[in-house]
């Protein structure tokens, strides 16, 4: 009973130190906003950073982006699922609630 | 007859069983399906606290509010923390794969030390808050701080026991089934308690009401 296994492409520590090197950036620029007046941008901004961060864990630290996209959909109904429990209580608490 | 097995198993699955040499009906490891799975079911636990505190944020007449209390140079510090202690369970996870134990051990107790940290500066700002004035029943906005911030506290803790029970296992030789998988599944739950984080950091601290 012979089973192929052929590893799949796995980032070096190196790329990993980089990566968290990038993101603790991110992180300054976020906390920055307490003390810099960015006026109008900041709110674009954060939620921005912070799109960017989530992804970039999830696909370089949580290898989704070498694993297989099975692992992905499993996780991607959850976080759609969440994005409409909060449209959902956006939409009654502040609209339907008027 | 095992090879028949083994081919049928193939045929079914031919995309994913070469990959990872998992000899299941999807070619995958059950263990990191089934993590996967938990995951998602977690992003309904937190998103479902995320929009309660996003509707009642603004509800503190009279009482202290997010401006008042929050200490954003602290979080800001508590934040890089939870990253970097990302960073060394990937570190940890590349160890086990190489079959190094010693440093499989050694980046897993950093990263538990690390969030350790994080759980020690989470309870000195609840503390903080409470001498403020700040107490669980207060207001709106504070019970649904309290909650969000505390559920995401005890998801650290929890991983903290983990990564801590992991050491100990690895060191006693106890570990059943593939070592490096076993490492990688704790490191998704802990990525994605930093995940949860990056979204609570803007959303509740940087975000003013």
């Amino acid at each position: 009973m012979s089973t192929e296994v052929v590893e799949h492409d796995h980032p070096t520590n190196r790329y990993f130190i980089w990566t968290a090197a990038v993101l603790a950036g991110f992180t300054a620029l976020e906390a920055s906003t307490y003390w810099v007046d960015f006026g109008s941008f900041a709110t674009p901004l954060l939620l921005t950073l912070m799109t960017i961060k989530f992804f970039v864990i999830l696909l370089v630290f949580m290898h989704l982006k070498y694993d297989s996209k099975l692992f992905g959909v499993m996780f991607y109904i959850g976080l759609g699922l969440a994005l409409g429990v909060y449209i959902a209580a956006l939409c009654t608490f502040q609209f339907f609630a008027r | 007859m095992a090879d028949t097995t083994v081919h049928a198993v193939s045929a079914h699955a031919p995309t994913n069983a070469h990959v990872t040499g998992h000899d299941t009906a999807t070619g995958l490891s059950n263990n990191k399906l089934a993590m996967w799975m938990f995951l998602g079911s977690e992003c309904l636990l937190f998103g479902g606290l995320i929009s309660t505190y996003m509707l009642y944020r603004g509800r503190h007449d009279g009482d202290p509010g997010p401006a008042q209390v929050f200490d954003i140079p602290l979080t800001s510090v508590s934040s890089f923390v939870l990253l970097m202690s990302s960073l060394t369970m990937v570190l940890a996870v590349n160890a086990a794969k190489a079959k190094d134990d010693r440093n499989t051990k050694l980046w897993l107790t950093v990263t538990a030390l690390l969030g350790s940290l994080f759980v020690g500066g989470q309870v000195y700002e609840f503390t903080a808050f409470y001498k403020e004035g700040l107490g669980f029943t207060t207001s709106l906005f504070a019970s649904s701080f309290f909650t969000l911030t505390g559920f995401h506290g005890v998801h650290v803790s929890v991983g903290v026991m983990m990564l801590l029970a992991l050491v100990a296992i690895i060191s006693r030789s106890r570990v059943t089934g593939n070592k490096a998988e076993v490492v990688e599944l704790v490191g998704l739950y802990w990525h994605f308690v930093d995940v949860v984080w990056v979204v609570i950091f803007t959303l509740v601290y940087l975000i003013p009401a």
